[in-house]
């Protein structure tokens, strides 16, 4: 964020910090060992706020939990930035200093009044204004996220409208006060440093960025597309219009994991060829004409992954592979050498000391400095520099080394899914403490706390509808239909219901979610479905 | 603008056997002793958790006091006199090892309780050896709990509360000789507010709780430390980056654990990088 694709803060800050805000995370059950930072700071006199439309296992650790309406995190963001800048709470001279276009936000916010904010939420003016006066008034503060903020259609503006939040109050850029998103996978954000996106290099670099092409292309001694490639969403769009005949899968099942499940099975079926190198024979491998069986990339081979800190650190090899698999770096040289190129194998070390050579961010992030230091995290420019504990320190410099940090105008727009009669109810998901995503990795062992395949709702939605705890119910949304049984619960409420996505086998939930997705992110809206639940 | 920069540590001078020493004035004896390279036993005690002064295995001598101090948990202050090498100190020491030789089943304690009972000559049997009688709590497929080898340090109950996991789904229950730590109204693990995060495991100085992977595996007679490789990686379950040990024996992993020194988890896992692995075996 702010130009760098990281989160700005350490998580020992969690420790120390005056005001957690946690927005659109249950991270006592998806990231328990980072909230172990966050009960040391509650326990160090940090005052808590979550964000959540549940009342969740994170949200009990709250001083206040604002049960927010899902979809509704903008108006609640632009309602929180109105109440700073009316109650005159706005760090006017970190504005002026380090931030440019307030003047046009402030107005563009002008109109969430802390009524139209309650109306368009569900959370109590009062609540509203608790968070935007503690926020703006805490010495130090951290602002939360996980997938709450992100899976939506506004994914991006959500992020924007937090980042407004920070830039209000000079939450960012010192050591305590920070931008935090928290993320799912071990090497989500190594992913990113990597080039793994369609419009970026290794470090960040712009592909439509002439330099850091040339760069490349002599590097790689190849020519690179001058204009960014397509996210997995315009991929899966571009099947359809058939301008995407052949893919080649690594690691990711999205006959399982795509929202409109039903939808991407159909378009991966339709490929002239499909490739699928991974771990698990995966309902999408098993689509697949070719299958490379891999090894784990956590215990079977070697190589780096990037924190949520951006702290990068080493995974080695623990185990020999099973059968024929092979390290995806031996899978990829064989495939570009029987491609016809002439590829030498490289140790997992070579390969990061070329990254190191192109990427400025990595360049001091020697294997042995990473062993010694146990990770460093980015940027790390050269090998005496120490890493970089928080970003964003050159907003508070007196002569600033670059353009202010630009505030965002962004507008709230409700889920793409709307309810209606036939569709009254909301579903959202998430991840249960002991179940990852899909399944095919943590159904591997015997959780004695797994809980069976359930929709969650609360008692007094339970008798709206007329069923009984246990009983197997239909969830329709506009797209498919599932069974599940239901439970009860306390911390939804009437109008909330709520899936885990671990068990599609079971109970395929992403039948029912849509694939609408953020133009800006590729990110498809998984937490808002409306759907219907009906007695069999 | 920046405001923070930490303020100077007050340092105070003391004497450390017959020794003066400079120090912080917030640091305990035990560190202290620690970084003047003088060993000193420990059970209760671990750097991750807060001193719980139980095991009194840590007992030094300070001038002007009457009974002896426990050094985990006592700060220095300027001109304190401490001594660590004296008979009273051995005494002492080598007399607790005795009486928890006579409650409790040492047989799997960990090297440093072992190390220090063959320093001090300690005989286990000057107090008539215990006999191991309790049931092994085998409740589920991922814990044991032998309370025979408990020897009330506490550990496992700071690391399930407010010192790591706060769960809380363990606490000691009862009073002197009999008590014993349990959950609540002592109810199966499966049915407590256990999460399973293996952090009390993690933590227990003396093999009363065990992965029931280890478990099986010793009761099989399969355990073989000799055999194990040890290597650290990172978790892949979530985007935290924790550091995993994987103890592996013939290409299995037959345990994970996390280094106490690594600033990410101090030593703490979740359900998920304790037990997750097992998809990596299940047909090999």
């Amino acid at each position: 964020m702010l130009g760098a694709g990281g989160g700005t803060s350490s998580y020992k800050e969690m420790e120390t910090t005056d005001l957690i805000v946690l927005w659109g995370s249950n991270a006592r059950n998806a990231h328990p060992i980072f909230f172990h930072r966050i009960t040391k700071g509650i326990r160090n006199g940090a005052k808590m706020y979550t964000v959540d439309p549940r009342r969740s296992e994170s949200a009990e650790w709250a001083d206040t939990w604002l049960g927010i309406d899902v979809g509704s995190d903008i108006a609640l963001s632009n309602t929180v930035a109105r109440e700073i800048i009316h109650a005159g709470l706005v760090n006017a001279e970190f504005i002026q200093h380090s931030t440019s276009g307030f003047d046009a936000y402030a107005e563009s916010v002008e109109t969430w009044t802390l009524e139209r904010g309650e109306e368009i939420t569900g959370v109590p003016a009062e609540a509203i204004r608790a968070l935007a006066h503690d926020y703006a008034k805490a010495p130090t503060a951290q602002l939360c996220w996980t997938l709450g903020i992100t899976e939506h259609a506004t994914g991006t503006d959500n992020v924007l409208s937090l980042i407004n939040l920070a830039l209000l109050t000079g939450h960012v850029g010192r050591w305590g006060s920070g931008l935090v998103p928290i993320r799912g996978q071990n090497n989500v954000q190594g992913g990113g440093d990597m080039g793994a996106l369609p419009n970026k290099f290794p470090g960040f670099q712009d592909v439509t960025d002439r330099n850091a092409r040339a760069k490349f292309e002599a590097a790689w001694d190849s020519p690179v597309p001058a204009e960014p490639g397509w996210h997995i969403a315009e991929m899966i769009d571009a099947m359809d219009l058939g301008e995407l005949t052949a893919m080649y899968v690594i690691g990711e099942n999205p006959a399982q994991s795509e929202a409109d499940v039903s939808r991407a099975i159909r378009l991966l079926d339709g490929l002239d060829h499909l490739v699928v190198q991974d771990i698990f024979l995966t309902k999408t491998a098993q689509m697949a004409d070719v299958v490379f069986p891999a090894a784990a990339g956590w215990a079977e081979t070697d190589g780096t992954v990037t924190s949520s800190e951006r702290r990068v650190q080493r995974v080695r090899k623990a185990l020999d592979p099973p059968g024929e698999a092979k390290d995806d770096n031996e899978i990829i040289t064989m495939l570009a050498n029987a491609l016809g190129h002439d590829w030498e194998p490289r140790d997992a070390e070579a390969i990061w000391d070329e990254l190191r050579s192109l990427s400025p961010m990595h360049a001091g992030m020697s294997y042995e400095r990473l062993d010694a230091l146990g990770g460093l995290q980015w940027p790390c420019p050269d090998d005496d520099h120490p890493g970089t504990p928080f970003l964003h320190g050159w907003l508070w410099e007196e002569t600033l080394p670059r353009e202010p940090a630009p505030f965002s105008i962004v507008e709230w727009m409700p889920p793409i899914d709307p309810l209606d009669d036939d569709f009254p109810i909301r579903l959202t998901t998430g991840r249960r403490l002991d179940s990852y995503n899909t399944g095919v990795q943590s159904g591997g062992y015997r959780s004695p706390i797994r809980a069976d395949v359930v929709i969650d709702m609360t008692k007094e939605q339970a008798e709206d509808l007329g069923v009984e705890e246990r009983e197997v119910v239909r969830v329709s949304s506009r797209r498919g239909s599932v069974e599940a049984p239901v439970r009860i619960v306390d911390g939804l409420r009437r109008g909330l219901v709520f899936m885990a996505f671990h068990a599609p086998d079971e109970v395929d939930v992403n039948q029912l979610t849509i694939d609408d997705w953020d133009p800006k992110s590729g990110t498809a809206e998984f937490k808002a479905t409306a759907v219907r639940i009906e007695s069999l | 603008m920046i405001e923070s920069t930490l303020p100077e540590p007050r340092m105070v001078e003391i004497t450390l056997n017959r020794t003066a020493v400079t120090a912080h004035a917030d640091a305990t004896i035990l560190d202290v002793c620690r970084a003047q390279d003088l060993d000193v036993p420990t059970m209760c005690f671990l750097e991750t958790l807060s001193p719980f002064n139980s095991c009194r295995l840590c007992v030094v001598e300070v001038a002007g006091s009457r009974t002896l101090v426990p050094a985990c948990s006592r700060i220095v202050e300027s001109g304190m006199e401490i001594s660590t090498d004296s008979e009273r100190i051995t005494d002492a020491r080598r007399t607790l090892y005795e009486f928890y030789a006579s409650t409790v089943d040492l047989s799997l304690a960990d090297a440093e309780t072992k190390n220090w009972m063959s320093k001090y000559d300690v005989d286990p049997d000057r107090f008539g050896r215990y006999e191991p009688h309790r049931a092994v709590k085998i409740q589920d497929d991922l814990y044991i709990r032998d309370y025979d080898k408990c020897v009330m340090c506490y550990r496992c109950v700071a690391a399930c509360g407010p010192d790591a996991q706060n769960t809380f789904a363990i606490d000691v229950a009862g009073r002197g000789l009999s008590s014993t730590i349990s959950t609540e109204y002592d109810v199966t693990l499966p049915d407590s507010a256990c999460v399973y995060c293996g952090n009390c495991i993690g933590v227990c100085p003396t093999g009363a709780l065990m992965f029931k992977s280890e478990y099986d595996m010793r009761e099989a007679d399969t355990w073989d430390e000799g055999r194990q490789s040890i290597t650290t990686t990172i978790c892949s379950f979530c985007g935290v980056g924790c550091n995993l040990e994987l103890h592996v024996q013939d290409n299995r992993v037959v345990k994970v654990t996390s280094p106490m020194d690594h600033d990410v988890t101090n030593g703490h896992l979740c359900i998920k990088g304790r037990f997750g692995y097992g998809y990596l075996q299940e047909e090999k």
